[in-house]
Parts: structure tokens; C-alpha cells; sequence
């Protein structure tokens, strides 16, 4: 037995995955039941007391979720992971053991708009204050710390216009806040970017994206990076006070660096309930398996088609950090050697209505509000995604009214810049 | 030995050959981390002995509580200190006058004294610093996936089906990566401190 480090590739089929038990089975089972049967009394008991390991109801867990959370946990060079419904449970989950009524996280301005308008609506009612700063001045996330500040989250590759946030530097703010730093790695997927090599305490991605790959299944995922140490000065008492839940255990004492992923299961999931279904566990994990195959060629796509689009006279700019000439170019070199990813956004030269023009022309490119799918997708990010947001708004997040934002898909990419060609004609 | 980060090879041929295991500061609580330690170990067919002046005439999980380690009267494989680090140093000392010699002690996550280890490891001990060996077989034999920790190991193999008191295959292929930096870093400054 060595303790040989395996590739990307090796970890993406095999990790967490192991014949099964009973039957043998290669492929991992699909255990598509809500509860598991208990040996004895005594078995009940320790499971539910936490001190055994095993199952008991899959809104707590699930042996074919858990097969996804280690290799995602794998993947992301994470100590444990936990899978929920959907990048938006991740989120409310993550937050929950972090924040009480009245605290204050601070977020990257530049974010998906949906997880704005969370942030912004939902969160208030909780308690939980966002306070925005701006991703391309670091000094702003510092201005914004507070006594009351317990977080702050950012975007790897960040929606809509793919710009590459230096998670480093914010990441030296967040410790000498001593706050963790929590990483939306949806774009990216850990192929590009793995955020806990630069410091992130805590990722969180929406699976339904690139990591599942194929626009049919939602999930989302929380990995713990086991960096974070919770007990420090009384500020994160779910991790480092005894748990009336749970008869008086103390979270971190009893579970290490692996404590906040088991709070986000134990207190986050099974009390608010976003549980992951097994089936859509397991079209997550058959597509996990092609990540770096798929991921490696939607990066190329998109790398032909923003040089395309540069390069046409309808066209009056090209945000992508892969092209040379962008302002995240640098960035880009350093956190995604391998690529830029495939989501990025332009303008058009004839503004709102060319846009709308272009949308509809497309044979081959889809027109739906999702990313990271296997086909190219197209949308308007002004009248879909971040429609509710106000002008000002819109633009400061990258998505004014003249933008059009493309995920590129593993299609062949002269096809992809023939289908953008006739439209823009 | 370099306490910071264990090869998974070091923990994996503890916990294959050791039988025996005196866990110093056991609980009857059954909230306590070292109530669920002890029960998941003595599962996994380990030879426990509580060892607890204050629950001397009490068993836990039908083993009988002894007063300290000397009171065990037969050879140890191990010793799983589930003390603060201030409290290790005696511990190890106590240890150090059995004969025969102890092969393994092993200090529990959150617990670290590096002089008590060196005085240990100056004897032929075998230390590790810590660590859980509930969450390490776990880990090494991948049970501890079932609630999405990554175990760090892969396998193509067909396990059998797990039974009570069944030992666990800990021969799976390492992945590497053995530190635990928060929880290091955090027992280090706590033993630093005092």
C-alpha cells in the first residue's frame, strides 16, 4: 500500500466509489429508498447519537450521495462533503451554521444572480446582512469586516461575464478577519480551479452545472476544506457548543477537521430538509466521471469562439479572461492555467435589440437560463437572470442591457461559430 | 516521526497489529467522544480496558473500570490517551514503567505534548499525536464514507458485507494528504501555550 498521490482523472472515476457489498455491483447502486433498517435497539441508538457510522434516512444521508460527496471531497482536496438539492440549498445550509440573527457576511458583488437576489431577499428575513464588495478592489472586502462579520463568498470564475476572482488575496483578508472564506467553484469545477489550494475554507458549487455536466439533474455540494478552526473566541457557537440536538456533543471536539461538514449535515440538512434525491446522485456522479474530458474541451470551444466574436464587426467587446487582451487575463494564467472555462458574456454593437435579434436566429445554441450543460446554451442575462436587479445593479454585476451571455458546450466548435455566424449576419 | 501529517502506511500498521488497547480517561458518558471511541473500537474487535479513578467499580460496555494503567495487571498493545494535553506528560511516564513496554500510544485529536512523545519514541514507542482511532479506521477502512468524509483511499476491491464485532480490510490505496490543519495547528498553539 503506497501512499502514492493519484491524478485528476484516476480520483474523477474512482474516488468514494467501491463494488458493492452485497451484490458486487461496479457501477455504484442507485439506493433509491428513504430509510434504512436498524440491527437492534443499541444500532438505533448509536446512529442516531452519532456514534456509529452508518444510515438511517436519506434526508440525512444516503449511500449513493455519499459516494458523490467523497469524491467530490476528493476532487477538491476537501476532508468531507455534503450534498443537498441544489446550489441554492448549499448556500442556506453553509450560512446557517455560520451566521445568527443579526450577523453580517460579506460577498463579491459579482455573483450569479440568483444567489444576489438570495442574499439580498430570502437572507434578510433570516437575519443574515449581506454587504457587498466589489471583487477587482481587495481593499473594499476589507473595508466592509465588522465585529459582526462571520463570512465571506466569492465566485471562483465568476457569473455572468467569467471574470477570475483572486481568491488568495481575499483569502488573506477573510483570516485576518478570522472568518472563513467560502468559494462558489461552480464555473471552474475543481479541473480548473481546486479554491482550497489558495485558501478557501469552505467551497460550495451547484452541481447541476459542469460537474453533473449534462443539463438533466440538480444538486448542490458543500465541501469542508478542514482549515478552519471553529473554537476560537465563542464566534461559531453551532461547532464549538454543546448541541442541545444532540444530547451536549460539541461538533468540532468530536469530529476534527471534518466538523463543519458533519453540522452542515447533522443541524443544516436534517432540519431544513433540502435532501438530494439518490437518482440525481447518481447522474451527477456518471458525469463527474468525464469532468476532465468534458471540461478540457469546453474550454477550448470557448476559447474559439470568444477569438470569433472578437474578431466580428457586430461585435463591440468580448469579456473572457482566456483571450489575451482582457483585463482577467493575468488572473486567469495564474488561477486556470487549463483554461478559462466556457461561460463569459459580450455586447453587441447594436445594443438590447440585437441581442434579443441574435437570440432568436440560433439554430444550435439553446436559449434557457443554465450553464455548463453539454450543449451550448445563450441567454440575456438583462431580461432573465438578473431582471430583478436594477439598472445600476445590472451593469456593476456585468450584465447591462446591450450583454448576451454564451455557455459553450463539448460541441464541435466550427459548427458553434457557423450557428453564430449566420446569426449575427 | 513527523507529527504534523502521518503517512497513512504508519497508522494503517498500528491499527493492523495491535490487539489491545487502555484508554486512559474513558467515559460512561455516552456523549463524550471517548464513550464513542471506545464502543466503536471494542465493535471492531479490539481488546478494551477503561482505565478511570473515578469510575473504579463500574464497567463500561461490560469491561471494568481500573484506576490507572499499572492496575491492568497484563500486557498492553497500546495506549489511547483521551486527556487535555497538559495532562499527557504523566500519562506517558506512568506508561513507560509497564513492563512489558506498551508498542503504541496514541493521543487523541485536539491532544499534543511533543516532549512526552519524544520520551516515548526515546523508548521504542511508536506515538502518535492528535488523532481519533475511531475516525482513522474509519477512514482507512472507508466506512467513515457513509457520511461524506473523504476517506483519502480508493478501492476496486469487493468488500464483505460489515458485521458487528468484524474486523475491516485497511489495506485499501492511499491518496495521500495526511495533515489535519486546523485541528494541528490549533492542539500545537494550545501545548505551546500551557
Amino acid at each position: 500500500m503506497s501512499d502514492r498521490l493519484p491524478g485528476f482523472s484516476t480520483l474523477a472515476v474512482h474516488a468514494g466509489a467501491q463494488p458493492d457489498p452485497t451484490t458486487g455491483a461496479r457501477a455504484t447502486p442507485i439506493y433509491q429508498t428513504t430509510s434504512f433498517v436498524f440491527n437492534d435497539a443499541d444500532h438505533a441508538a448509536s446512529l442516531f447519537g452519532l456514534q456509529a457510522f452508518g444510515n438511517i434516512y436519506t434526508r440525512i444521508g444516503n449511500p449513493t450521495n455519499a459516494v458523490l460527496e467523497e469524491r467530490v471531497a476528493a476532487l477538491e482536496g476537501g476532508t468531507a462533503a455534503l450534498a443537498v438539492a441544489s446550489g441554492h440549498a448549499a448556500q442556506v445550509v453553509v450560512l446557517q451554521q455560520l451566521l445568527q440573527p443579526g450577523d453580517e457576511f460579506i460577498a463579491a458583488r459579482k455573483l450569479y444572480g440568483g444567489s444576489i437576489n438570495q442574499f439580498t431577499h430570502a437572507f434578510k428575513s433570516f437575519g443574515w446582512n449581506v454587504v457587498w464588495a466589489d471583487p477587482d478592489d481587495i481593499a473594499s472586502f476589507e473595508r466592509a469586516v465588522t465585529p459582526r462579520t462571520k463570512a465571506i463568498f466569492i465566485e471562483s470564475i465568476a457569473n455572468p461575464a467569467g471574470s477570475i476572482t483572486d481568491i488568495e488575496a481575499i483569502s488573506s483578508v477573510a483570516r485576518k478577519a478570522g472568518v472563513p472564506l467560502i468559494v462558489d467553484n461552480t464555473l471552474a469545477s475543481p479541473y480548473l480551479i481546486r479554491p482550497i489550494d489558495h485558501g478557501a475554507d469552505i467551497v460550495v458549487h451547484s452541481l447541476t452545472k459542469f460537474l453533473g455536466g449534462h443539463g438533466n439533474s440538480l444538486g448542490g455540494i458543500i465541501v469542508d476544506a478542514g482549515t478552519f478552526d471553529w473554537s476560537t473566541g465563542g464566534k461559531y457557537p453551532m461547532l464549538s457548543e454543546p448541541r442541545p440536538e444532540y444530547h451536549g456533543i460539541r461538533l468540532q471536539e468530536t469530529f476534527g477537521n471534518f466538523a463543519f461538514a458533519i453540522a452542515c449535515r447533522v443541524l443544516g440538512l436534517r432540519d431544513l430538509g433540502p435532501a438530494l434525491s439518490p437518482f440525481n446522485a447518481f447522474m451527477i456522479l456518471t458525469g463527474i466521471e468525464t469532468l476532465p474530458l468534458r471540461m478540457q474541451k469546453h474550454c477550448d470551444n470557448a476559447k474559439a469562439v470568444a477569438e470569433f466574436l472578437a474578431g466580428h464587426p457586430a461585435v463591440a467587446s468580448v469579456n473572457y479572461a482566456g483571450l489575451a487582451s482582457d483585463k482577467y487575463n493575468q488572473l486567469a494564467r495564474k488561477y486556470a492555467p487549463k483554461g478559462a472555462g466556457a461561460v463569459f458574456t459580450f455586447s453587441l454593437k447594436g445594443g438590447y435589440d440585437a441581442g434579443v435579434s441574435l437570440v432568436s436566429k440560433l439554430q444550435l445554441f439553446s436559449h434557457l437560463a443554465n450553464v455548463g450543460d453539454t450543449r451550448s446554451l445563450v441567454i440575456h442575462p438583462a431580461s432573465t437572470t438578473h431582471s430583478q436587479l436594477d439598472d445600476a445593479a445590472k451593469t456593476k454585476s456585468g450584465a447591462g442591457p446591450d450583454v448576451v451571455r454564451l455557455s459553450i458546450g463539448i460541441e464541435d466548435k466550427e459548427d458553434l461559430i457557423a450557428d453564430l455566424e449566420q446569426a449575427l449576419a | 516521526m513527523n507529527h504534523d501529517a502521518y503517512p497513512d502506511n504508519y497508522i494503517r500498521s498500528i491499527l493492523n497489529s495491535v490487539k489491545s488497547i487502555a484508554m486512559v480517561g474513558a467515559s460512561p458518558v455516552n456523549v463524550r467522544p471517548s464513550y464513542f471511541a471506545f464502543k466503536y473500537l471494542a465493535q471492531r474487535g479490539y481488546d478494551m480496558i477503561p482505565v478511570n479513578p473515578g469510575h473504579v467499580g463500574k464497567e463500561l460496555l461490560g469491561k471494568p473500570f481500573v484506576a490507572s494503567l499499572r492496575d491492568i495487571g497484563r500486557p498492553i498493545d497500546m495506549i489511547d490517551i483521551f486527556r487535555n494535553s497538559s495532562h499527557i506528560m504523566p500519562v506517558v511516564e506512568e506508561g513507560l514503567t509497564l513492563d512489558p513496554l506498551p508498542k503504541v500510544i496514541w493521543m487523541q485529536l485536539g491532544a499534543r505534548d511533543d516532549a512526552a512523545a519524544e520520551k516515548a519514541e526515546a523508548a521504542g514507542i511508536k506515538v502518535v499525536m492528535n488523532r481519533c482511532p475511531k475516525i482513522e479506521y474509519g477512514r482507512l477502512s472507508s466506512e467513515i464514507s457513509w457520511m461524506g468524509v473523504n476517506s483519502r483511499t480508493l478501492s476496486s476491491k469487493r468488500p464483505p458485507a460489515p458485521t458487528q464485532g468484524m474486523r475491516l480490510s485497511l489495506n485499501r490505496m492511499s491518496v495521500g494528504g495526511g495533515d489535519t490543519a486546523a485541528s494541528d495547528r490549533a492542539a500545537k498553539n494550545k501545548s505551546e501555550q500551557s
